[in-house]
């Protein structure tokens, strides 16, 4: 699968090497040098990166970064304590390396390497963060739509500026305790369709107080006239509230929830900007690290067919290169889902290959792409799917045969599973069809949405989860309704509609 | 251009508060295993951390998820076998074989990680507190004294070494009058040697007096005592230890102690030991053994030699009342004291152990615990003793039937009393 094409090929200028740095220890002048050879080659392929912020840090320093989340600045939250304890025990007893890179969606877009790293560890992670991730960041639309590289580090101080002083204020226990209920809901908290709002540190500090009066005084306008006088006729005149279903339920619960006292709306409305930051990152994985593998891989070869690195770098480049991107199959031990890096880096070399050496299959596949610019095309593709409509678009029967995917329908009803498609011509698109829809996080999670509140009974909130295939819901019901019933205050109910239409209740929680 | 940063120095433990937050909120549990672990391993472990484990269900982040149950289609990657409509029967364990969608469905059994040594002492000693911290130990913050360290050449006028700085003086004038010194010398002699040529009016010999005057003036300019040269005595603030405390370990080795009910004493003596070097600085330990007489002895003897015969327990209060007053004045030291024993006492002496202890003995100590070791009733010696617990807060009885009550008993000894 050797793909690289002529024409990038620098003049062979008779085979002279002059690599930038024998050995591997590194050091700042080096890395700094290493940093502007990626960087004229990255230029050279077109990636539009965010200015680079490249940070050293200790291995110390790189479990804290890991611990929360990879924000670079966070509040105080037990939960972040125990990914920190995990991370430090599999990192001491040498269960697991330490992060391959860590790199922070901002601008300037920050990148973290760890000092205990050798040098072409550094080439490459600067490869792959600072130029692959960056220039992702930068260009796909969601990034670019639901995320503010600008305002981002600020918000994150205002976030834990605010968090803290309402521990003063209020306890740590009170606050905890919101956290916990905010935490289980945050992928409850996203919009998935409005725009969001841009972030900033000024305008949020200047507009939280004008907020908080606001919204106390709507809330409250709400409920003004409760408990009325329930009369039949009254309640069959009311309107249904909320009028339309909701999805964002912290959303909801920030503007709706009568009990909430001010600072904790600001609290909640703080998990949910953060889970909107995130959103992204969580649609694009595959994408994300596929881009980022895909042109560390690239560049760094460039850079040795330019003869600028010696052959020990190149060697200890693919080895870590290798590790990253295989892929177990089903029945190995080693098996823990579809390898991000690999699935990526997979689709976007595929795609390269079908630019540059379509067969004939890859012609009546993907007519628009044979025989296209290949980094015109691949920048397309970055820029304008997530991982869901990439798969859909992009995965090609080349690498369904590589991968040997097959799909497995597994139903209750059925008392054995069933292989419903492999990779055979029969197989192709119905496995890629699937596969997209396993990215998609609208089924990977349940569908549940706030249905109603009755505004003029007992003020209690009923979820609806749709069922989907009908899948019930899991074990942990119970215990999310009352965090729910913790953030509404009163009755919270949850009741599962099937495909039917049939409404089946599933689970209470009073306050 | 990248710009790069070194971090490394800056904003190490950041995640410090996240881990003092977990611990805070999961401490019952944390406290538990803490218990669990010090009962299932030697004493001697004590002074290392400790892997604690909490079952993983308890600090779980619920999320809504899906449950088992309904249809799925799962993708995955590496088939070997199968063509499409192959029927497969279920993987052990539910959809073991295609977690596909959700991770978070299932976890780990149990969340393990490391408590340092420091910490796991803190839950450790969570609820105790030594009985009746008055003397100077509640104030935590260490005396200091002065205490000398050598000469510094900046400091206090009132600080000012006499000696020394003359003594700095006389090399610097040594040494910067040394060349001019050499010279006046030089032209002295060629003076002496003109004047006695009868050269003595010469221009020659004026040429050399007057260089000899011009040296002449600048030994004399060699200042006497310069700035330089003074030297001032160092102090600095030595923290001495606010606390003392001495620990008697009194134990019965008379013939009805086994080696089984040694090894119990040990282990409540280690314990104690422990727990008082987490309040103080200095502990000394003296061991004292008896049977009939009583004698001070180091700590292997204490706990490996076996003697026969009788038991006189107030033979071991005597020496310990006679120790205190002769080593250890309870003005400067807290003074606790452990007995051990397995009740057996000659019946005339009780009392005599309670009288020696109400009168000579508690008011002296901070605390005496007296510990009975596997006796099936109650002796005289308890009985005794029971007068003096009614009678003094300083003392405390318990008894010990197995190994594993040593825990248990040692925190009602030393539970936290309540002002």
């Amino acid at each position: 699968m050797e793909t690289r094409p002529e024409i990038e090929r620098p003049a062979p200028v008779s085979q002279r090497r002059e690599p930038i740095s024998e050995g591997s220890e590194w050091s700042f002048e080096l890395i700094d040098r290493y940093d502007r050879e990626i960087a004229r080659v990255a230029a050279h392929y077109g990636l539009d990166t965010y200015p680079n912020q490249i940070e050293i840090i200790s291995s110390e320093q790189m479990i804290d970064a890991y611990s929360s989340v990879g924000m670079p600045v966070g509040y105080h939250h037990w939960s972040y304590g125990k990914q920190f304890l995990a991370t430090q025990k599999g990192y001491k007893r040498g269960q697991m390396g330490l992060a391959y890179e860590i790199v922070i969606n901002s601008n300037p877009c920050i990148a973290y390497l760890m000092e205990e790293n050798t040098l072409p560890m550094q080439a490459l992670v600067i490869a792959h963060a600072a130029y692959g991730h960056n220039s992702f960041f930068k260009g796909n639309y969601l990034f670019r739509t639901w995320t503010d590289a600008e305002g981002i580090l600020d918000y994150l101080v205002f976030a834990r500026n605010f968090i803290a002083e309402c521990e003063q204020r209020h306890g740590e226990d009170a606050v905890e305790e919101l956290l916990d209920s905010c935490h289980a809901l945050m992928n409850f908290g996203v919009d998935r369709y409005k725009r969001p709002t841009r972030l900033s540190m000024a305008k949020e500090q200047a507009r939280q107080a004008e907020r908080e009066a606001y919204l106390q005084s709507q809330v409250n306008d709400l409920w003004r006239t409760l408990p009325a006088k329930q009369s039949a006729g009254r309640q069959q005149r009311a309107p249904r509230f909320p009028a339309e279903p909701q999805e964002n339920l912290l959303y909801f619960i920030e503007k709706n929830a009568p009990r909430l006292e001010p600072w904790q709306r600001e609290i909640v409305r703080i998990v949910r900007k953060i889970a909107q930051y995130f959103y992204p990152q969580r649609q694009t994985q595959v994408m994300n690290e596929g881009w980022a593998t895909f042109w560390h891989y690239t560049l760094l070869n460039h850079l040795y067919d330019e003869g600028k690195l010696t052959d020990g770098f190149m060697l200890e480049f693919l080895q870590s290169h290798t590790n990253v991107v295989y892929q177990p199959p089903y029945d190995s031990r080693r098996y823990s889902g579809i390898n991000p890096y690999a699935l990526g880096f997979a689709m976007f070399t595929d795609l390269r290959r079908i630019c540059e050496h379509p067969t004939e299959e890859d012609r009546r596949w993907f007519p628009e792409l044979a025989g296209s610019d290949w980094v015109k095309s691949l920048d397309f593709a970055m820029r304008n799917f997530k991982d869901e409509s990439f798969i859909a678009q992009y995965l090609s029967p080349k690498l369904i045969r590589d991968f040997k995917l097959f799909v497995l329908v597994d139903d209750d009803r059925d008392e054995k599973l069933e292989v419903a498609a492999i990779h055979d011509d029969a197989g192709y698109r119905a496995v890629r069809q699937l596969l997209a829809e396993q990215y998609n996080l609208g089924n990977r999670e349940p569908n549940i949405q706030v249905y109603a509140v009755d505004v003029y009974g007992d003020r209690a909130l009923t979820l609806r989860h749709t069922m989907h295939d009908r899948r019930p819901l899991g074990e942990s019901t119970p215990e999310m309704l009352r965090h729910v019933a913790r953030l509404w205050g009163y009755t919270v109910r949850i009741e599962s509609v099937d495909a039917d239409g049939d409404i089946r209740f599933a689970a209470r929680s009073d306050t | 251009m990248s710009q790069l940063v070194d971090r490394r120095l800056s904003g190490k433990n950041r995640s410090a508060v996240n881990r003092q937050r977990f611990l805070r909120r999961f401490k019952t549990q944390i406290r538990k295993a803490a218990a669990e672990a010090v009962s299932g391993r030697k004493v001697a472990d004590l002074e290392r951390g400790e892997k604690i484990s909490i079952p993983s269900k308890d600090l779980s982040e619920p999320i809504f998820h899906h449950g088992s149950g309904g249809r799925r289609n799962i993708v995955l990657p590496g088939n070997r076998e199968f063509v499409s409509g192959d029927r497969v029967d279920r993987p052990e364990g539910g959809g073991g074989g295609g977690s596909g969608g959700s991770p978070d469905g299932e976890g780990m059994d149990d969340f393990v990680f490391e408590l340092s040594k420091e910490e796991f002492m803190e839950y450790f000693f969570q609820d105790l507190a030594l009985p009746d911290l008055v003397k100077k130990q509640l104030a935590a913050v260490p005396e200091v004294k002065k205490a000398r360290a050598g000469f510094v050449s900046q400091g206090n006028p009132s600080n000012l070494h006499v000696v020394r700085s003359m003594k700095q003086a006389i090399g610097r004038r040594l040494a910067m009058a040394a060349g001019p010194r050499d010279a006046l010398r030089e032209a002295r002699e060629q003076l002496a040697e003109l004047e006695a040529n009868g050269l003595g009016a010469s221009a020659e010999a004026d040429e050399l007096r007057e260089e000899i005057e011009a040296l002449e003036a600048r030994v004399a300019a060699v200042p006497f005592l310069d700035t330089w040269d003074l030297r001032y005595a160092n102090r600095v603030d030595q923290p001495t230890p606010s606390s003392q405390a001495v620990m008697f370990c009194l134990m019965d080795v008379s013939g009805s102690m086994d080696a089984d009910r040694k090894n119990i004493a040990k282990r409540f003596f280690m314990l104690l030991y422990l727990f008082l070097t987490q309040s103080y600085e200095r502990i000394d330990v003296v061991f004292i053994r008896h049977h009939t007489v009583a004698k001070e002895v180091e700590e292997d003897e204490f706990f490996n030699s076996r003697e026969s015969g009788g038991t006189v327990a107030s033979s071991a209060l005597e020496l310990m009342k006679d120790i205190i007053l002769e080593r250890y004045p309870s003005a400067s030291w807290n003074i606790y004291a452990a007995q051990a024993s397995d009740g057996d006492n000659w019946d005339d002496d009780s009392p005599r152990c309670r009288d020696l202890l109400l009168q000579g003995i508690l008011p002296l100590t901070q605390y005496f615990a007296y510990v009975e070791i596997e006796a099936e009733e109650p002796q005289s010696l308890w009985r005794e003793y029971e007068r003096v617990q009614a009678a003094s807060r300083r003392f405390a009885m318990q008894r010990i039937l197995t190994l594993a009550d040593i825990y248990p008993v040692f925190r009602e000894l030393f539970k936290k009393k309540v002002a």
